[in-house]
Order: structure tokens, then sequence, then C-alpha cells
């Protein structure tokens, strides 16, 4: 059983402003039935101050779901679009009192929902569906963009992949997007922690940093997705710039081993370690 | 607090009064050791021989020392697979079906990250098990089959005698999950012609904590539990009395509630419920098989809603069920069993599992249907896809 506050449960309860404005000015949705939690809000906007004057909100899903979207009308009405606009998903949260990590999503998708609103005012109206023209989707199960995980972990301070999940949803469903949100983690943090020390590069590596690093990359980026396909890959030898594994399981003997050996494995090796390195198999 | 009117008996179930009464004398005043060499905790072996006589005569084994005490359902199942695969090492298939409970579903997928081939037999729609693709994949290579008896989530029931012969006419061993058929429907493992079977007491009003693994005479058995010469060096550690006690009390029990026709009874008041959902509400869906199901259980899929929150509003009436969507689980999809069955998401997301149990009563069946309809109509008319309805 979840720990809800005593507010969630009211607006769960009692949600406010439930329903749908007709000719709203501003029509937001994000999520879907297959995503298990969906959201459409609608707004009514003053066009000479720019004040949201009504807010209405239909919403599938959970009990934070619910009482996050019931808020969120609360808050925006009243605020001006720009003012209104700068509302986080921490901040429906806090509003909330807390949410349960695990439910962080339901607040993010508030954020989310009023973000397309906001944009289809400033488009005339038109109802706007969150991120359907996004550039690039990280997490396809749950149709996560990049730019969506970067703007999460920016306002939340996000360091792992679980929080980006409990916060996104990415990741959420097959996992094959963790390795990515890995990425986009790494890149987003280092730019906010200026490194202390350049690391070293490939070359300037003793042999043991070198296999340690392989091994790192094998456990992290490799390892989990053939896990998915019940195989694995053990590191046998590195001799100069050739790296020589062992495919097992349902990877030995498998008829696209040549092919998850070079345009898989060695591919992220060369990525992430050098690109110097060639993967044979031992 | 209202008064609760329990209908989550498939997660876990009250712990009979008289079950209690007859464990109690074994955590005070008779607290031996049943191996000790002195007659205060010698005793306790008889206690523990004549418990093991009752579980043996309840799943109809052939001999007492078939059945092994474990702590839980999951440590048999875990301990029946690994034993499995250890005693077959040239053997490097295994098969169970996609609706396992995980105690038996991530040992499999450990097996299959340690260079098993493993497959995994599907359902229908209705929650079937699918024999084509199972007798398509079945071959000399197989080690090992386990495929549960009853769903845990539908109470679909399988056709385990069938799947159990095919397994043997390759030579494979088979085992069984029957954690939700014990208690529920007669379990018999010479007629059903299972090796290992698993069971585990509070889910028919025993105690949390014991489970029990039916090993097969002549079956090849390697240990799980090391360290101890207990259950015939099967599966170590100090028996634990006071709860094997618990374990064939209940299952005692459960065998008088069989034969006295008490669970056509829960049916009866299982279809009231089932049949009373269907003519009040629109846009539902039992999931699972309605023919071949085990009397307590039913899944009603409600279209356009989540479950959480319909369990949220069943709880201010004191109502236990569950879900088998994301939001209840912390995962963030529905459950793998309903997906399996290729539930569509409008009705996967929103299906509530009630299990009912013999304390059930009528009167909790008619305040279900008496609060049900309102909670649904007033979800719907939150939700933005209802009007795809």
């Amino acid at each position: 059983m979840w720990d809800y506050t005593d507010k969630v449960m009211d607006h769960f309860k009692n949600p406010r402003n439930v329903g749908s404005i007709p000719n709203a000015d501003g029509t937001g949705q994000v999520g879907s039935l297959v995503c298990g939690d969906a959201l459409r809000l609608t707004i009514k906007v003053n066009k000479q101050t720019d004040v949201i004057e009504d807010a209405k909100f239909e919403t599938f899903g959970c009990a934070s779901a619910i009482a996050s979207s019931s808020i969120l009308t609360e808050m925006v009405k009243g605020k001006t679009i720009a003012d209104a606009s700068k509302i986080t998903n921490q901040d429906i949260a806090d509003a909330l009192g807390s949410l349960p990590a695990e439910k962080m999503h339901c607040s993010v998708m508030g954020m989310e929902a009023l973000e397309a609103a906001v944009q289809s005012y400033r488009q005339g109206g038109k109802p706007v569906i969150f991120e359907q023209e996004a550039e690039k989707i990280v997490c396809k199960c749950f149709n996560v963009s990049e730019e969506a995980i970067i703007k999460a972990i920016r306002t939340n301070h996000l360091t792992t992949v679980e929080d980006v999940t409990h916060f996104t949803k990415a990741g959420g469903a097959c996992g094959q997007c963790k390795g990515e949100i890995q990425k986009i983690l790494d890149k987003v943090n280092a730019a906010s922690v200026a490194p202390a020390q350049a690391p070293k590069t490939y070359a300037q590596m003793t042999l043991v940093e070198k296999i340690k690093t392989i091994e790192k990359v094998l456990e992290e980026e490799i390892r989990p997705k053939l896990n998915l396909d019940g195989g694995s890959v053990e590191l046998v030898d590195l001799s100069g710039n050739t790296v020589k594994v062992r495919l097992v399981g349902m990877c030995h003997g498998c008829a696209g081993a040549q092919g998850t050996l070079k345009n898989f494995i060695e591919k992220v090796i060369q990525d992430r370690v050098s690109k110097d390195l060639v993967v044979e198999q031992a | 607090m209202p008064k609760v009117v329990y209908l989550d008996n498939n997660a876990t179930t009250q712990c009979a009064p008289a079950v209690v009464e007859a464990m109690l004398p074994y955590f005070s005043e008779k607290y031996g050791n049943a191996s000790s060499m002195h007659s205060f905790g010698g005793e306790n072996r008889h206690v523990i021989d004549q418990a093991r006589h009752t579980v043996a005569e309840f799943i109809g084994a052939a001999y007492d020392d078939e059945i092994i005490f474990t702590s839980c359902a999951s440590e048999s199942d875990n301990t029946a697979i690994f034993s499995a695969v250890r005693v077959n090492r040239n053997k490097k298939h295994i098969i169970t079906s996609a609706v396992e409970h995980p105690a038996v579903m991530e040992p499999f997928r450990y097996l299959q990250t340690q260079g098993y081939r493993v497959d995994y037999i599907g359902v229908d729609e209705q929650g079937r098990f699918d024999m084509q693709q199972f007798k398509s994949v079945l071959d000399e290579d197989t080690a090992l089959v386990s495929v549960m008896w009853a769903n845990s989530e539908t109470g679909t029931i399988f056709p385990i005698a069938d799947i159990a012969q095919l397994a043997h006419e390759k030579g494979a061993l088979f085992h069984t999950d029957a954690v939700q058929a014990v208690g529920k429907i007669p379990v018999n493992v010479q007629e059903a012609g299972v090796d290992m079977l698993s069971l585990s007491a509070h889910k028919f009003h025993g105690p949390k904590g014991i489970g029990v693994l039916y090993v097969k005479r002549g079956t090849r058995f390697l240990p799980y539990l090391m360290g101890g010469h207990q259950e015939k060096h099967r599966r170590a550690g100090t028996e634990n009395v006071p709860y094997i006690v618990g374990i064939a009390k209940a299952s005692e029990l459960a065998q008088k509630r069989l034969s006295d026709g008490i669970m056509d009874k829960v049916a009866a008041l299982r279809d009231r419920l089932e049949q009373g959902i269907l003519s009040q509400i629109s846009d539902v869906k039992v999931n699972g098989d309605q023919e071949h199901r085990v009397p307590n259980t039913t899944n009603i899929s409600f279209g356009y809603i989540e479950g959480e929150s319909i369990l949220m509003y069943l709880n201010d009436f004191g109502i236990c069920a569950s879900s088998g969507s994301a939001c209840t689980s912390g995962s963030l999809e529905p459950s793998h069993v309903l997906r399996a069955m290729k539930v569509p998401f409008q009705f996967a997301h929103g299906s509530i599992r009630f299990s009912l149990s013999d304390q059930t009563t009528q009167e909790d069946i008619d305040l279900v249907l008496k609060e049900l309809p309102p909670i649904i109509k007033r979800l719907r008319e939150i939700s933005p896809f209802s009007r795809m309805a």
C-alpha cells in the first residue's frame, strides 16, 4: 500500500475541476491508455491579461495521477501564462505534501500536460499532444524523449537510472534504453560538476586499468542487452588492441553471433573505450 | 475502520483459529529439538511424522517421505528447479509457462543467462496453455518442465496430467507450482503424475512461513539448503515444529472443506459476484478460462479506468481486493499474466482480482455489488477515455 499524504487522498477522493472546457483556449494531452496513465488539461485564458481564468482536467490513472492533475488545476488558475509555465513537477509534488518516489512520474505528467496546454494556447488553441513531435525518443515503450529526461534530471537533481524511471517512466518496461539513460545522466551531471581532473585517455591507462574499463562497459552496457536474449559475454584476453571475448548462453553458437560481436559489442567498446579496439571471438 | 470484507485470499488467507491453537504449545511448552537424543525433544519427532503423514494424504502422495517441509513455496520452487537441472547436467533445455509466479520465472531467467535454452509457453486470450507450442519445443534435451497448476491472477487451471505425461515421454522431469490449487480443488500427485510439486500453507488458512516440496520417490534430487541431516538430508535447518503442526492442521481442514462441498458454495458466491458485476456495469471483461478455473477466483477488467484507483475506493468500504494494474505493483507495466493473454491495454490497467474463501458471506458479495458500480461510474467520469467507450 502506498503512503499517500492526506492531501493526495483529498484530491483523489474530491478531485477539483474535473471535465473539459468547451472551446478551450489551450488543450494539452500527455500519456495514453497503453502507458497506464494519461491526462487531458484544458485552460481558459483572458487574452488581454494572459491570465488563466479556468482549468479543467480528465485523467486516466492511479490515485496520485488524479491528485496531481486536480491540484495542478488549482495551482494554475489566476496565474498568468508566463507564471504558470514556471511550475515544475516538484512544485506539484510539494503542493500535495509529497509523493512516493515511484509515483513522481505523476507530477511530471502534470507538468508536461501544462507545457502542452500553454503551447496550444500560444498556437491559437489547437490541441497539443506532449512530445508527439519530439525529435529523439529514448524510451520507446513509454514514448519519453531525451529532452524530457534531461529536464527531469535538471529539475530534480537525479543521479541514477532508477531515479529517472521513477520520474519519467523511461526504462520502466523492457529496459533496453537504460544504457542510453545512463549516458544522458553522465552528460547532464558532468556538465554541472566540473571534473577535478581530466580522465586518462585509453592510451594513458595501465593494462589493469584498460581491462577494468573494458569489463565495466561489458557489465554495464553490453551484458544487460545480451541477457535479454538469454545470453552473455565473457572477457577472455586483451592483447594489444584486440579484445578477445567468449559468447555464452544463447549467444553461443547463435547464427547472429558474428553480427552481435562486430555490430554491437565492438561498436559499443569502440564508442565507450577506444576507437582503436577490435573485438574477436576467443 | 469499516468491517473488513476480505476478497484477497489468493494473496493470503486468515490462519484458522484451530490451526493457531494446534500450533501454540509448540512455541512454549513443547519447544524441544526434534533431533535431540532426549525424549523431551525427541517426542516432537513423532509429531512431525504424523504431520508429514497428514500432508502426504492430503495431496495423494504414496509415501510420507515424499514430503519435504520448506519455509515457503518460493523456496520449494527454487529447490525443485535447481535440483532438476543439477541432476541432469547433460541436458540444456528447460520449459515453463509465460504466466508463472516470479518464484519460478526468476530462476528460469537466471538459468537462461547461464546458457540454458528456455521456452516460455504462451497462453491464449482465455489464459489457456498452448499445448501445440509445448509439444513443438519439447525434446530429448529437455531437463525440466515446470508449469503451474492454477494461475494466481485468473484462477485458470492448466491440464497438469497431460503436460506431465508429455514431459515424461521425452524423459524430462515435471514440476508444478500448485500454490493456488491446493485447498481450492482436489490435488492428487499420483493421478496427475507429477515428479515435484510446491505448495504453501498460508493460501489455505495455514500460517505464513511454511511450505512443502513434494518429491516423488525415485526422483533424483539435490538439496538447495545444505548443512543438516533434516528431512533426510534434503533440506537443512532445524525442523519448524509449530509451523509443521500448523500446515498439517490446515491440510486436514482443507481436505474436509473439499469433501464437504464447501468449495462449491464458494464458487456459487463467486459466480454471484461475477454475474452481478457483468449485469450492472458496462465495458467489463472477465479474464481467464471460466470453464476451468479454481472456485474462489474471478478477475475482471473495467475498461478505461485504472485499477489502483478502484482499489483505493473499495478500501473505504473495507473491501480488500487486488489489481494487475501497473500502478499497484510499483512497476510500470500491467501484470505479465494479462499481457501474455493479450488483454487490450484499455482493459489491462483496470483489472481487479476478487479471491474468495470459505469465510466469504453473501453479505460481503452484496456489499461489493452495491458499492462498486458508483465507484466505476465516478472514475469513468474523470477519465478522458470514457467517451471512447
